[in-house]
């Protein structure tokens, strides 16, 4: 068996970035900000060298008689997605001094992520999202206090790792492959096994852990909000990201010919995780936890699009525009959160009263974000998201769910709103917060990015057409 | 006169940058000048369908999402385009003349960019878009700077209103992706979607519509967001806000869903009947001062809705001219209401009495657009009301006669709580609070004077309106 290196090069550099961030912190130990700026690099060759490998043929390796590393386009697109939230959230991270291994543990994740796009079996895109999931139960763990959150989320998470498990074994023992192209025909030509039903519910319901969908949520609020700061960043970004990415895989690579119980099953994941997520950030109170339980809602908006009765280019493009918009809006959010706050603690929604005097461009970068999550102008790139979702569900004549999201995001607006107006809420004037410079350059980063695709929402459009 | 199209919504927006009270007034005036001059260089470029805009302007914006940019302008935006900018010149020279906040000014000019371009555009979507923008500055208007009660008032004002858009969203997106093209000029040219989509459709797009209305029963946002908003903020929410919905259910609605639109047709006339009588009763027993205007409003809308709900050429003319008069009349009671609350610090009928001693320039002023809201012929209330009415009859059929003889009943009403307000107001002995105020001051004169001189205008001249109106409101009519 030949291996094309090449194609596997974004691998290898995800992979070296976090193993130069262990080394790094074991010459140069307390120097916390060269480890950084060392995984900054390596996520930025990532990124730069994945998109380079992208433009060329596609390429494949690990080939029996399919293959189990697919290098296309769109693994292209999600590898460079991985390093650039690896990026940001690096560069969340270094204002405050974090242990050696924090960056190294971020590498590691970044690596999960990015194989998980080259992903062209079963097993690889499994292992690869507990690749990316592993080292985040001891981020979460960092802080002091918060051994409960992170052990809830480890629970659930490899529970949830069982039940996907579980269901790709009995795929597998039902058609006796775990290849998306083999599972595909064999799916198409078989005679389909309840065994195999079971699998795919199974399966589906196993990775919407990760994207923390309803009824596998519960442990993303704790999570969240016991976390640093900016893992919790990563969580609701790169995590939620690798989950979305593995259930588009799945449901349109994998799964196609099953697509009549791959549909239900994501209807019910989808409007169950906008409903209860809308529904229960209305009671929150403190800002992180707004957050988590605003993305179990983003989660279903997400995934809604793949609920069309007939899988299509169209939904998956339409779930990964959505995401993308998502990413850059929740990044910007956290990042502002994080400028505002300093690192340990997001605080109740009541302490950002006022802070447009405090922090104008945090705040107001918050603001847009917020209001960009609710899907309103001026966060136009929110607007486009919603449209996006909408526009997919009725073209493929999925009407009710068009209506079911559309509703949720009146709900949607009526706490995102809370947590925005209470930015400009009146209070005396108090001093001016100093932003570090990487935390402000990520969020300026991603403020542009969402400012640029809400005025030209078909750059993303165009990336995420097959 | 494309660049036109463009500047009348670059201009306030980047005037809105600067957020200080004079470069607002300045961008105002830019703009009101500007849409002025649209109707410069008319001709229907050709074109046959229900819609021949003078001047267009098309480039492609998402294609993915059949987003063009696509604006112009014709003979049943023209009026609306300019009634918004002349309010919101007014509002901002208002602002300028009293003690007004820049960022305020600002707000108003991003509103003004929202609406106007709701009346221009030729695309759904961007029509959709359009109508989005106003949402959050309109919020943000009532809750900073409104009365006691702004925040849930401002809050019930924009999920309501959310509400509707969304439906809106969902309905463009129907239309849309079953006719494959977002264009309102081919979309209402070409009729080519079949009956129970549009019936679909047709329903979603007037709930969404008559949420912004707002039509009877979903028009509750409206007395609260009127009655803590600031005065700016009601002159413009009743003065062109509003017509948002009625324009987009004739434009969007009824043109490009003509057959849903006769399905459900007689549905809105009972509505937007039962609106009118409503409206009027609620008015009866009213005893605050911007609440009885802004209920009046839920009547005055009704009347355009009936018209509209009639479908024909008469009814459509009826439902513009009463959108204008509205705007005209309605932005006039704001502004006095708005005066009488700053300087007595109520807005209760019963500590009003007796204004007419202490003040009666003002009190005249008020009771001259009390006189022209309630439809006296020879001020500009008077047609939209009685096109409506004769509109219905001429429909012919007992139901439209009979929704024709109430909402003449409902007009009635409307001289009754009318005159019910002004002797609260005007007459009998001064109250404590109406004691000491002061006349109008220059700056609140130069903002309701081109009011006043309008609503007896337009009321003297309908061909004002009409005029320019009367081709595109032929053609369209089915």
């Amino acid at each position: 068996m030949s291996f094309d290196h090449v194609a596997l090069l974004p691998a290898y550099l995800a992979a070296a970035t976090a193993v130069a961030a262990f080394l790094a912190d074991l010459i140069a130990p307390g120097r916390g900000s060269a480890v950084a700026g060392v995984t900054a690099v390596g996520a930025l060759a990532t990124g730069v060298v994945a998109i380079l490998v992208g433009r060329g043929p596609v390429r494949r390796t690990f080939c029996s008689a399919d293959c189990s590393y697919v290098a296309d386009h769109r693994a292209a697109l999600v590898a460079a997605l991985f390093a650039a939230l690896t990026l940001a959230v690096v560069a969340l991270s270094v204002p405050v001094p974090r242990l050696g291994e924090y960056y190294f543990l971020l590498g590691c994740a970044m690596t999960g992520g990015v194989v998980l796009g080259y992903a062209g079996d079963l097993i690889t895109l499994i292992v690869a999202l507990e690749t990316l999931t592993l080292p985040l139960y001891i981020l979460v763990a960092l802080k002091r206090g918060t051994v409960d959150a992170a052990v809830t989320f480890f629970i659930v998470s490899v529970v949830s790792t069982a039940v996907a498990l579980l269901g790709a074994a009995l795929l597998y023992a039902g058609t006796g492959a775990v290849h998306f192209g083999r599972l595909v025909a064999a799916l198409e030509t078989g005679h389909r096994l309840p065994l195999t039903t079971a699998g795919v519910v199974l399966l589906l319901a196993g990775l919407s852990f990760k994207v923390a969908a309803v009824p596998f949520h519960a442990w993303a609020p704790p999570a969240y909000d016991g976390a640093p700061l900016p893992v919790a960043a990563f969580l609701s970004t790169a995590s939620k990201l690798g989950g979305v990415i593995a259930i588009l895989y799945v449901a349109l690579d994998a799964l196609r010919p099953a697509y009549d119980i791959v549909a239900p099953t994501i209807a019910v994941l989808a409007v169950l995780s906008m409903t209860v997520g809308n529904l229960v950030a209305l009671r929150q109170d403190r800002m992180v936890r707004l957050l988590a339980w605003s993305s179990v809602a983003q989660a279903g908006y997400i995934l809604a699009p793949l609920a069309a009765r007939v899988p299509g280019a169209a939904g998956a493009a339409a779930t990964l525009g959505y995401t993308f918009l998502y990413l850059v809006l929740e990044l910007g959010a956290f990042g502002a959160v994080i400028a505002l706050r300093g690192d340990d603690d997001g605080g109740a929604i009541a302490d950002y009263a006022g802070a447009v005097r405090r922090a104008p461009w945090a705040a107001g970068a918050l603001a847009l974000a917020l209001v960009g999550l609710a899907g309103l102008p001026p966060g136009l790139a929110g607007l486009f998201a919603k449209v996006v979702v909408v526009r997919a569900l009725l073209a493929t004549g999925t009407g009710w769910l068009a209506v079911v999201v559309a509703l949720n995001a009146v709900l949607g607006l009526a706490y995102y709103l809370r947590a925005a107006a209470t930015l400009f809420a009146p209070t005396p004037a108090a001093a001016r917060t100093r932003v570090p410079w990487p935390v402000a350059a990520a969020l300026v980063g991603a403020t542009v990015a969402a400012v640029v695709v809400g005025f030209a929402p078909q750059l993303v459009l165009a990336a995420t057409q097959p | 006169m494309t660049w036109v199209l463009v500047a009348v919504l670059a201009v306030p927006a980047v005037g809105a940058v600067f957020r200080s009270r004079a470069v607002a007034a300045g961008a105002a005036a830019i703009a009101f000048l500007l849409s002025v001059a649209l109707a410069t260089g008319r001709s229907d470029g050709g074109l046959t369908g229900p819609i021949r805009p003078w001047h267009q302007l098309d480039v492609s914006w998402v294609p993915g999402l059949n987003l063009r940019f696509h604006l112009g302008v014709d003979g049943i935006s023209y009026p609306l385009v300019v009634l918004t900018t002349l309010l919101t010149l007014l509002c901002c020279v208002y602002l300028l003349w009293t003690d007004g906040d820049g960022t305020l000014a600002a707000l108003l000019l991003v509103i003004e960019v929202g609406i106007v371009g709701v009346f221009l555009a030729l695309d759904l979507v961007l029509f959709f878009v359009f109508f989005e923008i106003v949402l959050l500055p309109m919020y943000a208007v009532i809750a900073g700077w409104g009365g006691a009660g702004r925040r849930p008032a401002a809050r019930k004002f924009v999920l309501y209103t959310l509400f509707g858009s969304v439906l809106l969203l969902v309905g463009v997106f129907v239309v849309v992706s079953r006719a494959g093209t977002a264009d309102l000029v081919v979309l209402s040219a070409q009729h080519m979607l079949p009956a129970d989509t549009q019936l679909a459709a047709f329903i979603l797009l007037s709930i969404a519509f008559a949420v912004k209305s707002p039509l009877w029963p979903l028009h509750t946002w409206l007395p609260d967001a009127h009655t803590e908003a600031p005065t700016v903020g009601s002159v413009i929410l009743a003065g062109v806000l509003l017509k948002m919905g009625t324009y987009g259910l004739l434009r969007v609605a009824v043109g490009v869903l003509p057959d849903g639109a006769r399905r459900v047709a007689p549905v809105l006339g009972v509505l937007a009947v039962t609106a009118i009588l409503v409206g009027g009763l609620v008015c009866l027993a009213q005893t605050e001062l911007k609440r009885l205007i802004a209920y009046s409003s839920v009547g005055h809308m009704g009347f355009v809705l009936l018209g509209i709900a009639t479908l024909t050429a008469t009814g459509f003319e009826a439902a513009l001219i009463g959108n204008v008069a509205h705007g005209i009349i309605t932005g006039l009671l704001f502004f006095l209401a708005g005066a009488i609350k700053d300087r007595t610090h109520t807005g209760d009928l019963s500590e009003l009495g007796g204004l007419r001693e202490t003040a009666p320039y003002l009190s005249g002023i008020l009771g001259y657009a009390a006189i022209a809201s309630l439809g006296l012929p020879g001020l500009a209330g008077f047609w939209g009301e009685a096109f409506a009415v004769i509109a219905a009859l001429r429909r012919g059929g007992p139901l439209w006669t009979v929704l024709a003889v109430l909402a003449a009943l409902g007009g009635a009403l409307a001289a009754a709580y009318f005159l019910r307000l002004l002797y609260r107001v005007t007459h009998g002995a001064a109250r404590p609070a109406v004691v000491g105020i002061g006349e109008p001051v220059p700056g609140e004169l130069v903002a309701w004077a081109p009011l006043v001189v309008l609503a007896l205008a337009v009321g003297l001249v309908p061909a004002l309106v009409l005029g320019v109106a009367q081709t595109a409101v032929q053609v369209m009519a089915p």
